[in-house]
């Protein structure tokens, strides 16, 4: 089914949404509706657009395509499923993620994959195409971020304050040099190539599922940050 | 009985967006209307402004006045006092709409103004610091009246109720202005009353504002040394007046402003380049008590163009987007697409790092 969303509120297209029978549906003319497929599973969805915050808040085993950019905390607390942006999303994306898997071509903006965590099987994943902004992964508990730092604009892969609070998960960077200073209580080793299999298999569903070319992604120089449980917290932020 | 803004602290939440045509075409307000009215679960129906730039091209060398009043009495005072400062040049009441979404609005007027030779050369005062005293004294002194807008050849239409529909009230599609911003409020609680909707103001600055800053008081206990007085207890006062002192009395740039109001963590500072090490220290150091701290998105408005400015921990969302001549400042993107789907470069501003769209003959900067 297709849903125009052009002047529909967001409980109105919400609500199309949910009580839609079909499991395929094109969401044409969006225009920062929020909510889209909270807490939703057993759809297929695309979106033309901009999708407004909270896109998949959570989601719980859908698959969310976004052919624009998305904003704000695509994927807020997400169960499982996977949303693949074709273009870049904001802040807080993956935003307390549970399970599932976002994929983004482009950029994040801040605090993406604030507070992931896992937990037994449920073990989320967030593939970052381009650059990331500060405070990626801001108190990561648990799962899975691969940064592959594609971009065109020269700027580092990361911004400041990576990983601050980190206690549990991984996060992949691809670059040769970490370009700022990572927390004392962060990890960094360098991997000549990516020997991972799990961010392997993760950069090859990326790049599968955009059109890339698997040799430049794999056959790179990553750094994965880890907490550094020698190094516990005992102050978190510098003085103001 | 009703407190009114400033009698007690009144915290909000708020969309924000601006335009602006750097070739110094007209626009007029219907497309801020659409983009605001995108981000209208941002709102909440308790605050709702506009400021447009460019809009008074006949009487563009005058300052221009706008004032709500309580009442005819405050009105008839309002105009002694001014009559006694200035040369009325024109006035008249502006024109509105009547909207059933816009009640209990107070009477609104607009006055172009420019003062008068002898009593400003008496006061040795320079022309604008004469203008701001002016209006400091009828929004302290004056009882029901209140100037909301009092720069040169720019407006402010605010009031109670959603943006969109406050943009309707006034008419706004019937102004062509160069640059606009819009804000739309949600406060959790308000009095509703009409002076203390946003952009604020002060001559041609204006500022709408997203957020809840932590440093208020810290702020406003400094910049009262200097003469300013903060009656309203809103954020977007004391962030006017901090931006107005140091760009008109310290003569900063808006750069400096940046890195003084949203200054980067030491640790940050620590890393960058000599050069910008030395200078950021320096503003750091010079103006401690004016760091804004807390979530904050804010559109700054001037003659000749447009600043965007988030927190340094970007904790409010902002997004700055071009196409052709024309510039984009929103919380959201959405609000940008809904006026122009087709853009050149859309992109997120770091926390702290200033986005200046100026006409191409040049801002005041």
């Amino acid at each position: 089914m297709q849903i125009d969303a052009k002047d529909l509120h967001f409980s109105a297209l919400g609500r199309a949404v949910r009580e839609c029978a079909d499991r395929e549906i094109v969401i044409k003319n969006c225009i920062g509706q929020r909510y889209i497929a909270s807490g939703l599973s057993g759809k297929d969805i695309a979106i033309y657009g901009t999708p407004g915050n909270a896109l998949g808040a959570y989601l719980d085993g859908c698959r969310i395509a976004v052919h624009g950019n998305a904003q704000e905390a695509t994927g807020d607390t997400m169960n499982g499923g996977e949303i693949d942006v074709y273009g870049s999303a904001g802040d807080a994306t993956g935003y307390a993620m549970r399970g599932g898997r976002i994929f983004v071509l482009g950029d994040v903006g801040y605090r993406c994959g604030i507070h992931m965590k896992a937990y037994k099987e449920n073990k989320p994943a967030i593939v970052i195409g381009g650059r990331a902004g500060s405070f990626l992964g801001e108190y990561q508990a648990g799962g899975i971020i691969v940064v592959l730092g594609d971009s065109e604009e020269n700027k580092p892969i990361i911004g400041n304050f990576c990983g601050t609070g980190m206690h549990g998960g991984e996060i992949f960077l691809r670059c040769d040099r970490i370009p700022t200073r990572l927390p004392a209580q962060v990890r960094a080793e360098k991997l000549p190539r990516l020997a991972d299999a799990e961010a392997e298999a993760l950069v090859r569903q990326w790049c599968a599922l955009f059109g890339k070319d698997e040799k430049k992604f794999l056959n790179a120089c990553y750094y994965r940050l880890t907490p550094d449980s020698d190094n516990p917290y005992r102050q978190m932020y510098t003085v103001n | 009985m009703l407190l009114k803004e400033g009698q007690f602290r009144n915290p909000s939440g708020c969309a924000v967006t601006g335009v602006i045509d750097r070739s110094g075409k007209g626009m007029s307000g219907e497309g801020m209307i659409r983009a605001i009215s995108v981000m209208r679960d941002r709102s909440n129906g308790l605050g709702g402004g506009f400021a447009g730039y460019g809009i008074y091209p006949h009487y563009k060398d005058f300052y221009a006045f706008h004032l709500f009043y309580d009442e005819k009495t405050a009105q008839s005072d309002t105009e002694t006092f001014l009559k006694r400062h200035f040369e009325i040049v024109y006035s008249s009441e502006i024109q509105t709409r009547k909207i059933s979404a816009v009640k209990d609005e107070p009477l609104i007027f607009r006055y172009f103004l420019a003062p008068l030779p002898q009593k400003l050369a008496n006061s040795h005062l320079d022309e604008r610091e004469y203008v701001a005293r002016c209006v400091n004294r009828i929004n302290a002194e004056i009882v029901g009246a209140y100037v909301f807008s009092c720069g040169k050849d720019m407006g402010i239409f605010k009031g109670v109720g959603y943006p969109e529909d406050i943009g309707r009230f006034y008419r706004l599609e019937e102004y062509e202005g160069y640059a606009w911003t819009c804000h739309g409020r949600y406060p959790t609680n308000t009095p509703g009353w009409w002076g203390g909707a946003h952009p604020f103001g002060l001559l041609d600055f204006s500022v709408v504002h997203n957020g809840e800053i932590s440093s208020y008081d810290a702020n406003r206990r400094y910049i009262e040394m200097f003469g300013y007085k903060c009656t309203l207890q809103t954020d977007t006062e004391v962030i006017t007046y901090i931006i107005d002192y140091l760009v008109r009395k310290m003569g900063l740039t808006l750069e400096e402003v940046a890195h003084v109001i949203a200054a980067s963590f030491w640790s940050t500072i620590a890393e960058k380049d000599a050069e910008s090490r030395e200078q950021e220290t320096l503003l750091r150091r010079m103006f401690p008590s004016l760091l804004v701290t807390g979530p904050f998105s804010i559109i700054l408005g001037y003659t000749g163009g447009l600043m965007a400015l988030g927190d340094r921990l970007k904790l409010r969302s902002m997004v700055c987007a071009e196409k052709g001549d024309k510039a984009y400042i929103a919380s959201e993107e959405s609000a940008i697409r809904m006026i122009e789907p087709d853009l050149d470069r859309v992109w997120t501003p770091a926390g702290g790092e200033p986005v200046i769209f100026e006409l191409y003959k040049g801002g005041r900067g």
